[in-house]
């Protein structure tokens, strides 16, 4: 099946290209920004939808391939391709970008063009990231993602935001210059920047293990794993609530990412060699960070908790290598993967809700609120549904991911297991207990009396959001159908040993 | 070839020089007769413009011409330099109008001595024999220590303008040293000459004065390029000068510095690679290093940049410290001169628009340089207009 018209690099440069013109309308009225910025992201996301309606679930390969010359000195190209674990992702960075522009409407009133214009950029450049079939356009697009996030976080951040901003850059800057040498020395090993290329090398164990921590400083960095989550909720508490909502769906799931295309297929053996180590981290972030989110008096801190402790299941669900069952590796891999597009759609989400509460309030403290189901009922059906999934509820994506993770790993190791599925026990404890304390009970203060309930704009973002979560939790299979084929190739390729 | 023809020749490499020289000229006495500023800017911007027509087109047509008995050769190397310093300066001049009208300095002297500047850069990058290199390097020199020293009311102007002679002349006569060394051990000024009495390597030619000149040549041009241990002069000149002026040494003369350096320890020198390199490497590590820390510290806008100016130049000079691998293996050369000077030529760009934020900034009586100041500036006019 060839694919003649590049599908990809439109959904890469037509939000990009949306972003200049809105920054050359900056003179114009504040609604026409508005509906040039929405219409920008509907047309992006429209665009990234012939991906999926196209796309060929027995393959296990790159699809929509582009490639043409870029730095020909240095052989790289300008080389696009997805595969079903790009795909949506590539979907749901376009899906929440509208969501984003939606959720700004009234309540971005400084800089309005700039605003738009960076969260539109913001999105062809993560898209770009998961199109990149070449390393170094790959890094090019990653570290682009840094500087629109660095401008909204420093310039329509809270009141910290200057400090928030620079922790985000120079923590995220530091690992991803590791992976940066990596990327060289790989040049060096190959004379190529190809993935496909550098995923077939032979390498010896020390080459692996020096190339694999190198991609781990980059990676875990942004996933954020457990020793260098810390910037995180540093950054969520001061970023605006679009901002918040964008790192948490898309930009940690950049780091994630990042293992599907680097660590797992270019460095096998170091993979399979410190996987105890990767599983060691990522309980420490399910247990230990989830009882911190528990005793957070912030919602935001809270949610940014919460998010670790949930990517804590994507690394655990991708090192948890089997050779005698590879079923139920690929059982758990697939959850993980479930759990980054879950985790895309419910962090999003409430971190909007908190938003939402936030820009009526002015507060993000778990205590100046309570009662809130009596003067905004609409708002706490949806908050509800979003805290169930938050805590991996049936019927909710959160439930699939985790589930599928907590099985394979059970098969892996019950103590593995066991610890992992007490995760459940915490997401349920942290997210309804905030619950409780934010929406129920008597009406707090005179403040939350004078409450307004969602109004139509802010129902409909919510409500979108809500169908994808109970969509996804309901009826998985588009999602499973589409990453199967990929899924086992890959794991197929980790699974043989790649030593020189 | 008769001898006129021959001469008519042997102008055709050096048109752009010949047509600044002509230029500089003209402006010069026209505003001794008639002073006028925004004349001599007018003119001075269309001699620059013509000559970076020239430049272009030599770089297009992409030829090798020698003249005066190997002097000078234009090659694309020096063609794409040349264009680069045109440019620069071309943009200087425009970025400073208002800041140099403001100080009392809009005036010929100004223009002329930018475009003997230029005229210097372009000898630099064209020669291919070390006598034309060193009157180049003069010539430029020269000219950027009188504009220094323009405001010559001015303290801090002329501090730095001593500063910058007295540290600039030490250099030229390191430089100037090794040269003559070189002619000792090689019996030549001709690069290509010297070239291949190092390859060859005969009895005639005496190797350890040969890497003795290569130290203080190399040292030479690390006073030039203001790289680590040799920088001293560099904040206090970038603060001291006129931003005009820092911006017109802060950009330009760094490309002919790399090309001169290109042509003496490449063109010539590179059978003596083994031997120069470490000393480069050393010098790239620790620019980079101290450039980038001290940078940090810094409160003064200004030598901000100047440190900042110092670890790039620390990129620039690691390149130069590993073209070639091993005893003789130089597959890497073209890779690593070239990434040299694409980084040298963006190096310039991001420098002038860094630069000239602080002079579109500056007002009559009112430097930009300070960090408080312009946060204060930037939060009254709004990031966007004052960008």
């Amino acid at each position: 099946m060839t694919h003649t018209y590049p599908w990809l690099s439109l959904s890469i440069w037509l939000p990009i290209a949306f972003g200049g013109l809105v920054l050359m309308l900056s003179n114009a009225r504040a609604s026409t920004l508005r509906w040039t910025a929405l219409l920008g992201a509907v047309l992006s996301f429209l665009v990234t939808l012939p991906l999926y309606a196209g796309f060929d679930d027995k393959v296990a390969s790159l699809q929509y391939v582009e490639k043409a010359a870029w730095i020909e000195r240095f052989n790289i190209h300008y080389h696009l391709g997805i595969d079903g674990l790009a795909l949506w992702l590539v979907l749901l960075t376009a899906f929440i970008t509208i969501i984003v522009v939606v959720a700004a409407w009234e309540v971005i009133e400084e800089r309005v063009a700039q605003y738009f214009a960076a969260f539109l950029m913001l999105s062809g450049l993560m898209i770009g990231v998961f199109a990149a079939a070449d390393g170094m356009l790959f890094y090019v697009f990653f570290e682009a993602t840094l500087i629109p996030m660095y401008l909204i976080i420093g310039i329509w951040g809270g009141a910290n935001r200057i400090y928030a901003s620079f922790k985000f850059f120079l923590y995220t800057l530091l690992g991803s210059l590791l992976m940066l040498i990596a990327l060289v020395y790989l040049y060096r090993a190959t004379g190529s920047f190809d993935l496909a290329v550098w995923a077939k090398t032979k390498l010896s164990l020390s080459e692996q293990s020096y190339l694999f921590f190198a991609f781990l400083a980059a990676f875990a960095v942004k996933v954020p794993m457990f020793p260098v989550h810390t910037w995180l909720p540093d950054v969520h508490v001061e970023a605006p609530t679009g901002g918040s909502a964008v790192l948490a769906a898309i930009m940690l799931k950049l780091g994630a990412y990042g293992f599907l295309r680097f660590s797992l297929p270019i460095t096998p053996d170091a993979s399979h060699e410190y996987a105890g180590l990767m599983i060691g981290l990522s309980l420490i972030a399910v247990v230990y960070v989830g009882l911190v989110a528990l005793v957070q008096t912030d919602m935001k801190k809270l949610v940014a908790y919460s998010s670790i402790a949930h990517m804590g299941f994507v690394t655990l669900g991708f090192f948890m290598f089997s050779t005698s069952n590879p079923q139920d590796q690929a059982l758990a891999f697939q959850g993980a993967y479930l759990q980054m597009i879950s985790h895309g759609f419910i962090s999003g989400a409430m971190f909007l809700c908190i938003g939402v509460l936030y820009d009526r309030m002015h507060s993000r403290n778990i205590a100046d609120y309570g009662g809130v189901v009596n003067t905004m009922p609409k708002f706490a059906a949806l908050f509800l549904l979003f805290s169930m999934a938050n805590a991996g509820l049936p019927a909710t994506s959160g439930f699939i991911g985790e589930f599928m993770v907590i099985l394979g790993a059970v098969k892996y190791n019950f103590w593995i297991g066991l610890t992992a599925a007490s995760a459940l026990i915490l997401g349920a404890a942290y997210s309804l207990w905030m619950y409780k304390r934010v929406i129920f009970g008597a009406v707090g203060n005179e403040h939350v009396e004078q409450l307004k309930d969602l109004n139509r704009r802010e129902f409909w973002m919510l409500a979108t959001l809500a169908a994808a979560v109970l969509w996804m939790g309901i009826y998985p299979a588009p999602f499973t159908q589409t990453i199967d084929a990929s899924v086992a190739n890959l794991l197929q390729h980790v699974a043989q040993t790649k030593l020189k | 070839m008769s001898a006129a023809n021959t001469f008519l020749a042997d102008l055709i490499p050096v048109t752009a020089e010949l047509w600044l020289l002509i230029a500089a000229s003209g402006i010069l006495i026209w505003d001794a007769i008639k002073p006028n500023g925004d004349r001599s800017q007018w003119l001075a911007q269309i001699a620059l413009f013509i000559a970076l027509g020239i430049n272009m087109g030599y770089l297009m047509a992409g030829n090798t011409l020698y003249a005066w008995n190997g002097l000078i050769v234009s090659d694309p190397l020096a063609n794409l330099l040349k264009a680069g310093c045109t440019l620069a300066t071309m943009m200087t001049l425009h970025y400073s109008r208002h800041y140099v009208a403001d100080r009392g300095m809009h005036t010929g002297e100004f223009y002329v001595l930018a475009i003997t500047a230029l005229a210097g850069q372009m000898l630099m990058v064209s020669s291919s024999h070390m006598l034309m290199l060193y009157l180049g390097l003069e010539l430029m020199s020269l000219s950027l220590y009188a504009l220094v020293a323009l405001r010559r009311d001015h303290a801090n102007s002329t501090e730095a303008a001593m500063k910058y002679f007295v540290l600039g002349a030490m250099a030229s006569g390191f430089l100037l040293y090794g040269i003559s060394m070189l002619y000792g051990a090689t019996g030549s000024l001709d690069m290509a000459t010297i070239f291949k009495a190092l390859e060859s390597g005969g009895a005639a030619v005496n190797r350890p004065t040969a890497i003795l000149a290569s130290v203080f040549i190399v040292a030479g041009l690390a006073f030039k390029f203001g790289a680590v241990p040799f920088h001293m002069w560099v904040p206090d000149v970038y603060d001291g000068s006129p931003t005009a002026v820092t911006l017109l040494i802060a950009s330009a003369p760094k490309l002919a510095a790399l090309g001169m350096a290109l042509r003496i320890m490449v063109e010539a020198m590179l059978p003596l690679a083994a031997d120069w390199q470490p000393m480069f490497l050393f010098l790239g590590v620790a620019s980079v290093a101290l450039g980038n820390v001290v940078a940090v510290m810094q409160t003064s806008f200004k030598r901000m940049l100047a440190y900042s100016t110092i670890s790039h130049i620390g990129f620039v000079v690691l390149a130069l410290g590993v073209g070639v691998v091993g005893i003789n293996n130089r597959a890497g050369a073209v890779d690593a001169y070239g990434a040299a000077v694409f980084y040298m030529l963006t190096y310039v760009l991001t420098t002038l628009v860094s630069f000239g934020v602080i002079l579109l900034l500056a007002r009559a009586g009112f430097e930009c340089d300070n960090v408080a100041i312009q946060k204060a500036v930037f939060i009254k006019w709004g990031l966007n207009r004052g960008v």
